[in-house]
């Protein structure tokens, strides 16, 4: 655990030498505080936002949230449920953090997470998915990161019926996008001290469309000679994944195969309540967000795990460059787990919200 | 009928030789007249194939199984299955194959994406689960999963439209699905399995897989008596890396399919291991049963320790397939037997024994 520490304050530290390409702002200086939007979202998420709130402010972290709610109406501006507001704030203040919200069903506007994706750009989804240590699930040594286009693929929604019992659905992949995320693929290994890059693809079958993202990949990694580059096809990844998760470190793919991987290594290390995400978009913008859902079931009850959303915290903090209070905050969140004495339900403890984040600013 | 007292009796086999490896006591009655050795087309393929069916072929010839091998060399840098290879499948309807290898990005299409679509094998099966004596982070792990082998995302319809620009089909038909759903539910009925779910991403390909959705609801009407629920893909796989021992029969369109059975294969012990086949509603082709790792790396190929216990499980489904199930169960039995032994393993499964070491442990545990 010691080594797994030291690695990652290793791994963040080499990165105040690069400038990450798109950043030209300079995010803070000692006096102004940064300003940050915040979406507690619905649910469980105004209570892990207040716990949240309380740990950064324990922390002394210096940023002022500018907090915005979903609203209960069709803003006509923005067509969904997310008002121009929230987006001019997100927009403003280039940095974001979002809990989670619920998609109330209805026809006539669009989902807001697809709002917040399109209006924002946003056009990677990072996700590091590491083994707790003192939270013992069936893989021990997983450390990687996976990194998920976001815009396009499978997901472009462009399905139609051709004859009655006929349905096709339309995969596009670009070269802008794909070298896109490859370009901050790499980018990111090299920031954080990352070995390998593995592009995940199926081209064998789908030859073009694949095929380009791969091209894409294999551009952008002869530009970066010291990080290994390896393709993997998908079933094989998935194979390998579940029989030894540490041989991978960082995975680049396409949107469908990105949110099955993801998934599946958030169920490694013990599921969507543990796991941070943030989303990275153009001009230097990044919506830090907890990939969990909004839990109807125990909202108001104090009984939430903040952590995904805590460290999905922690990883705008880097994203923003203050890496010894990300780094403080981290280490807190991973002693308290760790020390096992509190720890929420889903982990198997029998803590409360409030309780838990006691101890973690205790820790601090 | 006989198909009928087939299965049960199967079941049968399977229950016992589940429990503690030991001989039956039920006698097979086979129809009068059949006694001729059948003809089963053998494709041994790329890497690892010629090693893993030269296995399958020594132990059916230990075991003096009523069939001969017609053997055919496919290589996958082919641009099309030779004319003779499937006539000869068509012929005797049953084939044994190793992996084809298809080369990554360009030009040629996968042959074994032609050969199912061609003989129209609809139905792709792995039968993933613990293998007693072998040492796995999973338990409880009994899983099918029956995947859609002709259509979805494996319509290989691509084109370029400007530049740096790439769109790909994914087409789901009606029919495909619904035939597919009804294998599916067929198989649990008659292997007495209780639960049939259907994976999907209907939240987000609302036409697509909502119209397989739609498919699957409307057969499962039919089976009151089988469980029927749904799940979406990414969920799915955090479930089965989670708590696996939740699901029965999974039945997935093309792509979903190949990665749930992938990981499924590798939670259940890996791929080396797990026995499938490809079946339509004429034909069978029997291979090992995940597609990962079917051609294995130079590496294996040339140390000889090549998993040949993949595919001389599905030889025994294969054997089930042709009637011939005692010989099925001894197959069965004897590869049981060498892996809860644990003397004689070969590199995937933790053990050094080469792929001939393995075979020949096999031989001699066969009654």
């Amino acid at each position: 655990m010691a080594a797994f520490l030291a690695r990652r304050l290793l791994g963040t530290s080499t990165s105040s030498s690069s400038a990450l390409m798109s950043s030209a702002r300079a995010f803070s200086s000692s006096t102004t505080p940064i300003k940050a939007t915040l979406f507690p979202g619905d649910g469980i998420g105004p209570e892990i936002a207040e716990s949240f709130k309380q740990v950064f402010t324990a922390a002394d972290v210096a940023i002022d949230w500018d907090e915005h709610y979903v609203s209960t109406e069709v803003d006509p501006r923005t067509n969904s449920f997310l008002t121009w507001e929230s987006l001019q704030s997100v927009l403003d203040n280039k940095v974001g953090l979002k809990g989670p919200m619920a998609t109330p069903i209805g026809k006539g506007h669009r989902s807001l997470n697809l709002t917040l994706r399109k209006e924002l750009n946003l056009y990677a989804n990072v996700r590091p998915c590491y083994s707790l240590p003192g939270y013992k699930t069936r893989y021990d040594d997983v450390d990687l990161i996976t990194i998920r286009e976001n815009t396009e693929g499978e997901y472009s929604g462009l399905e139609h019926q051709v004859v009655k019992g006929v349905v096709e659905s339309i995969k596009i992949i670009t070269r802008k996008a794909s070298m896109r995320v490859a370009e901050y693929a790499f980018l990111y290994a090299k920031t954080h001290g990352r070995k390998k890059v593995s592009a995940i693809h199926k081209a064998n079958i789908m030859q073009k469309t694949d095929g380009l993202f791969l091209q894409c990949c294999d551009e952008v990694a002869e530009k970066y000679p010291e990080i290994e580059y390896e393709k993997v096809v998908i079933d094989n990844c998935c194979m390998m994944l579940v029989k030894n998760p540490a041989l991978f470190d960082v995975l680049v793919m396409p949107n469908l195969y990105g949110d099955i991987i993801s998934d599946l290594c958030a169920g490694l290390v013990g599921g969507l309540g543990l796991t941070p995400s943030c989303n990275i978009g153009e001009d230097g913008i990044a919506l830090a967000e907890a990939v969990h859902g909004s839990a109807p079931d125990i909202a108001g009850k104090n009984l939430a795990n903040p952590t995904a959303l805590l460290l999905s915290g922690v990883m705008m903090l880097r994203h923003l460059k203050l890496n010894k209070q990300a780094e403080q905050i981290h280490s807190a969140i991973i002693n308290t787990i760790a020390e096992g004495k509190y720890r929420t339900a889903d982990l198997g403890g029998t803590s409360t919200t409030t309780e838990f984040t006691k101890a973690i600013c205790d820790h601090l | 009928m006989s198909r009928r007292s087939l299965t049960l009796l199967k079941n049968l086999a399977r229950n016992s030789n589940a429990s503690c490896i030991q001989t039956r006591s039920v006698t097979y009655m086979p129809r009068p007249g059949d006694g001729s050795p059948r003809a089963v087309t053998l494709i041994p393929g790329d890497g690892i194939g010629p090693l893993v069916t030269n296995a399958v072929e020594q132990v059916m010839e230990a075991m003096h199984a009523p069939i001969y091998f017609e053997k055919y060399d496919v290589q996958g840098e082919m641009s099309r299955v030779p004319a003779e290879v499937m006539e000869s499948i068509r012929k005797n309807k049953v084939c044994l194959k190793g992996g084809l290898k298809t080369p990554v990005g360009g030009g040629v299409s996968s042959l074994n994406v032609q050969l199912r679509k061609e003989l129209d094998l609809f139905a792709s099966l792995v039968n993933c689960f613990n293998l007693p004596g072998l040492p796995t982070r999973h338990e409880n792990v009994d899983i099918v999963v029956i995947r859609e082998n002709t259509e979805g995302e494996y319509a290989g319809l691509e084109h370029e439209v400007v530049p740096g620009v790439v769109e790909s089909l994914k087409v789901i038909t009606k029919f495909c699905s619904e035939r597919i759903a009804k294998y599916a539910f067929e198989y649990a009925y008659l292997n007495n399995r209780k639960k049939v779910t259907a994976v999907h991403k209907a939240n987000i390909m609302k036409l697509a897989d909502g119209l397989f959705l739609e498919s699957c609801r409307e057969v499962a009407k039919k089976y009151p008596g089988i469980t029927y629920n749904e799940i979406i893909v990414d969920n799915c796989c955090m479930q089965l890396v989670a708590k696996p021992e939740q699901f029965d029969v999974m039945v997935t369109p093309n792509l979903y399919g190949n990665l749930v059975a992938n990981t499924a294969a590798g939670i259940a012990g890996g791929t080396g291991v797990m026995p499938g086949g490809n079946v339509g509603a004429d034909h069978a082709v029997f291979e090992q049963g995940a597609s990962a790792g079917n051609v294995g790396k130079d590496s294996i190929v040339r140390k000889n320790k090549a998993n040949p216990v993949a595919l001389l499980l599905s030889s025994a489904m294969m054997l089930r397939h042709l009637q011939f199930p005692s010989f099925a169960d001894r197959l069965e039995t004897a590869v049981k037997k060498v892996i809860s032994e644990g003397k004689c393993r070969t590199k995937d499964l933790g053990g050094q024994s080469t792929t001939q070491e393995v075979v020949d442990a096999v031989i001699a545990k066969l009654e």
